[in-house]
């Protein structure tokens, strides 16, 4: 079978935030870099991120520092992160910031011209800096536009089907075109990984199609160490009506504005529940929340700016309890700001005009006049390739990942705004380490078999036909499954049977059948991302099962505590010399005085 | 509370004439489907990739309009197909779906837009002046900001350009860059910090002049940029100014 070669010293696979953040960050150095795209340059899912960036920045509250910043992502995350990552991730951001405002980027400014900031749940001051609710869309166009003239070649809607090995490193990758079907080998010396989620194994989800976990099932396959794959975050703000934008985000910026959540009673339910670990730094009455939101600094936050997983179980709580909206849901309103704020109508299409109009024209509402009605959706995987925390590299030799395809920083939960900042951060580092890596070693030799062996898999459902298993139906089948069986609130009964649907619908997959040719065949594309979703679906169903108590995105029913003995652990996946899927508790490395005092202080 | 405010009421199927074929030709085919409220086109093409046709060619991703991939023709309007409900068409008719028409054919409802991604790398890149102050940062007001915003916007969906005379209907895609790159190129121009020119390449290379401004990018413009207004007059103008202004082409003279 023919395939067309282009090789690099270091090949990033992804082009999101991170994926371009790398691929710019080692073309500085010289180096020839190719970057492997889903779909066109600037679709990536970082066009979607709505609310902000975080970055201690300190231009609306002068008390903010990178100190802060770094024990708020570790409470947020349950102190499972990896401390490393969090500390630089804290230190660094604002560089990554700036350095993007200096790439173009608009940011929205305070009075004194300097980047505005807006408050997110999670966060101690007000830190993420945004554009409106399009901040995701401001860092794509940035990051693209800069890359475009970095040297960088791009190599638009390809999908990398196994990365390649030369021993025990790596060797590049090989992959596919979508538009033209034909295959194609990139040997590289060095591979980033920032393929982004896993959004697609659940039915409820703000992912779009590509978010298969591809990264995470190519590094597994390739030896890598996955870790945390048991947390997968719900945001709790997805719009629930109509069905056919279920799951679509509701920006956590909507509730930084001032806007709070009702059941069907009017009642803000969210002071009924505020954890301990935040109850110091929560209001305890809606005069301080509101008071909050509009910039006071003596007053603390309002619950609905409580963590991620937290929300979402509380509005999960109201609507089992029969106090949800019409549509399986609760309200989320910002109309009621025109209690406070003459033009509250402008105001609102000013802070989040695409809120606005997803609402207007999705479900006919005008959210500046009525509640919006959201429930969870699956959003974001805290768990990924395992890392080491400076150079991003994973336990493969050569092989690098960034992003939330990367594990580590986010712990049992991410706030809002630390995606992306992790993907600037950290995708830079990556990029940085892995031209050190292609410098510092010498070339790759390929091994043909592998490229025989992948091509060979890649064509098996056309042999099949159309009288194979249909793949869109084997798709939905898991999702369904996962989204029953291993969402917001999980048991060992129900996962066990999400395992054995796991690999029932493992052995229909490889009987995944399509018609037609090869040139931009989306059944053939869904039937080649089954693979990976199905390996990402048994790793979380595992890193859940093994967890026997409730932290940050994980709640299980059967242990519906948190245990302080699992806070001494991660979970890492990985595959045994069989095929078969280990998972295993490995101790967190304890954290260094000087952080530990931070943490303290911050207390 | 009104969730979804339906002009007709639904039926409970609907007929979808969608284009199949590629760059060599092809047809349009019908397909019926269930209709459920709050549908959108793409959620209707989905189904019928599920179901029917599973082959089918559709560029998606983010089915919320912020992405700008789905872009196609509904009903002969240059349109995303993820914003188009269905209860805002005539469903007593079949409802025609076909690509882009400015740009090849790939297949089915996918077009070959590379060409954009091209164009954009010849526009002179963003170089911004020395920072405001010694810590490398800038200061900018927001209302010097909030015109470059809107233009910011945009999602490439490059519905602009498809429905653009000069390249739907006269193909001049070598010396015309189109309104998405113009756009782009306000953004560029207009950012406070910028200090490259690239109003000559606007007049000698872009093609500004063969506009003329039938406002038919603006009214297709999902992200609603008032990109005739806003941008390609304002454009024009600075063309106007540095070319063509009667006093400064005598001191050129001079």
């Amino acid at each position: 079978m023919e395939y067309q070669v282009h090789p690099y010293d270091v090949l990033v696979i992804g082009a999101g935030g991170a994926g371009l953040r790398a691929a710019i960050e080692a073309a500085s150095t010289g180096l020839k870099v190719g970057v492997v795209c889903k779909s066109l340059l600037g679709k990536a899912h970082t066009v979607m991120a709505e609310g902000g960036v975080a970055a201690a920045l300190a231009n609306v509250d002068d008390r903010d520092n990178w100190r802060v910043h770094f024990s708020d992502t570790m409470r947020g995350g349950q102190y499972l992160n990896n401390w490393r990552m969090a500390e630089l991730h804290a230190k660094e951001a604002p560089d990554r910031v700036r350095e993007l405002e200096a790439w173009g980027a608009l940011f929205d400014r305070t009075k004194d011209g300097r980047i505005l900031q807006r408050n997110f749940g999670g966060h101690r001051y007000p830190r993420l800096a945004h554009v409106g609710d399009r901040t995701g869309l401001e860092m794509i166009r940035t990051l693209q536009d800069h890359g475009i003239h970095s040297g960088m070649e791009v190599h638009m809607e390809c999908t990398v089907l196994s990365l390649l090995m030369d021993g025990g490193r790596i060797a590049g990758a090989f992959g596919y075109d979508r538009e033209k079907g034909n295959f194609i080998h990139w040997p590289a010396k060095a591979v980033v990984i920032a393929t982004g989620g896993i959004g697609r194994a659940f039915q409820i989800t703000s992912n779009s199609w590509e978010y298969t976990g591809d990264g995470h099932a190519l590094a597994y396959r390739a030896g890598a160490e996955l870790v945390d794959m048991e947390f997968v975050q719900f945001h709790p703000t997805g719009m629930v009506w109509p069905m056919s934008v279920r799951g679509i985000l509701v920006t956590e910026g909507v509730r930084g504005e001032g806007g709070v959540l009702r059941n069907s009673e009017g009642k803000r339910f969210m002071f009924d529940d505020i954890p301990d670990l935040y109850k110091a730094q929560t209001a305890d009455n809606e005069g301080e929340g509101w008071k909050y939101c509009q910039g006071d600094k003596n007053s603390r936050r309002p619950p609905e700016l409580l963590t991620r997983d937290h929300v979402a179980r509380c509005i999960n709580r109201e609507v089992k309890a029969g106090r949800g909206s019409p549509h399986g849901g609760v309200f989320l309103d910002i109309a009621w700001i025109k209690e406070h704020i003459p033009n509250s109508e402008e105001h609102i299409k000013r802070k989040l005009p695409s809120m606005y109009h997803q609402f207007k024209q999705l479900a006919g509402i005008d959210i500046t006049k009525e509640p919006m009605e959201v429930g969870p959706t699956t959003h974001y995987m805290m768990g990924g390739v395992k890392v080491d925390g400076d150079s991003q590299m994973s336990t493969v030799p050569g092989l690098f990942a960034a992003g939330e395809a990367g594990g580590g920083l986010h712990g049992a939960n991410r706030l809002g705004g630390n995606s992306l900042s992790d993907l600037i951060v950290f995708g830079k580092r990556a990029g940085e380490y892995a031209a050190k890596f292609a410098k510092g070693n010498g070339p790759v030799s390929t091994d043909e078999k592998q490229i025989a062996d992948a091509t060979a898999w890649a064509l098996e459902p056309f042999d099949r036909g159309s009288t194979g298993e249909n793949p869109y139906q084997i798709q939905y089948k898991l999702q369904e499954s996962m989204q029953a069986l291993v969402g917001i609130v999980r048991t060992k009964g129900e996962m066990q049977e999400a395992l054995s649907v796991v690999g029932e619908l493992s052995r229909r997959a490889e009987k995944a059948g399509v018609a037609g040719h090869r040139q931009y065949n989306n059944g053939w594309h869904t039937a080649m991302d089954l693979r990976n979703m199905l390996m990402v679906s048994e790793a979380i169903t595992r890193a859940a099962l093994l967890r026997e108590e409730s932290r940050g995105a994980q709640f299980r029913d059967d242990f519906p505590d948190k245990d302080p003995e699992w806070g001494k652990y991660n979970n890492v996946v990985r595959q045994g010399t069989e095929g078969e899927m280990i998972v295993e508790k490995r101790p967190i490395t304890p954290l260094p005085a000087e952080l530990k005092a931070v943490i303290e202080e911050m207390k | 509370m009104a969730h979804t405010q339906s002009k007709t009421p639904l039926p409970e199927q609907g007929m979808f004439r969608i284009w199949r074929g590629d760059s060599v030709g092809g047809k349009f085919e019908d397909y019926k489907t269930k209709i459920d409220p709050g549908m959108v086109v793409l959620d209707a093409v989905h189904r019928i990739q599920a179901e029917q046709a599973g082959d089918m060619a559709v560029r998606w991703n983010c089915k919320a309009g912020k992405c700008g991939s789905c872009s196609a023709e509904i009903n002969g309007m240059p349109r995303l197909m993820c914003m188009t409900r269905l209860d805002e068409l005539n469903l007593d008719m079949p409802v025609i779906v076909e690509p882009m028409k400015a740009f090849p054919s790939i297949r089915d409802l996918v077009t070959d837009v590379s060409w954009n991604f091209e164009v954009k790398k010849k526009i002179k890149k963003f170089a911004p002046r020395h920072p405001d102050e010694n810590d490398g940062t800038w200061r900018m007001q927001q209302v010097d900001v909030d015109r470059v915003q809107e233009f910011r916007k945009c999602i490439e969906c490059f519905l602009c350009q498809d429905v653009c005379h000069v390249l739907r209907d006269h193909r001049k895609h070598d010396e015309f860059i189109g309104p998405r790159f113009f756009v782009y190129t306000a953004a560029l121009e207009m950012h406070p910090l910028d200090t490259a020119d690239r109003v000559s390449d606007l007049k000698n290379k872009n093609g500004i002049g063969y506009c003329n401004i039938t406002t038919c990018c603006r009214q297709v413009c999902p992200e609603s940029i008032t990109i005739t207004e806003n941008a390609i007059i304002p454009l024009k103008e600075r063309v106007v100014d540095d070319f063509f202004d009667p006093i400064k082409k005598l001191f050129h003279i001079l």
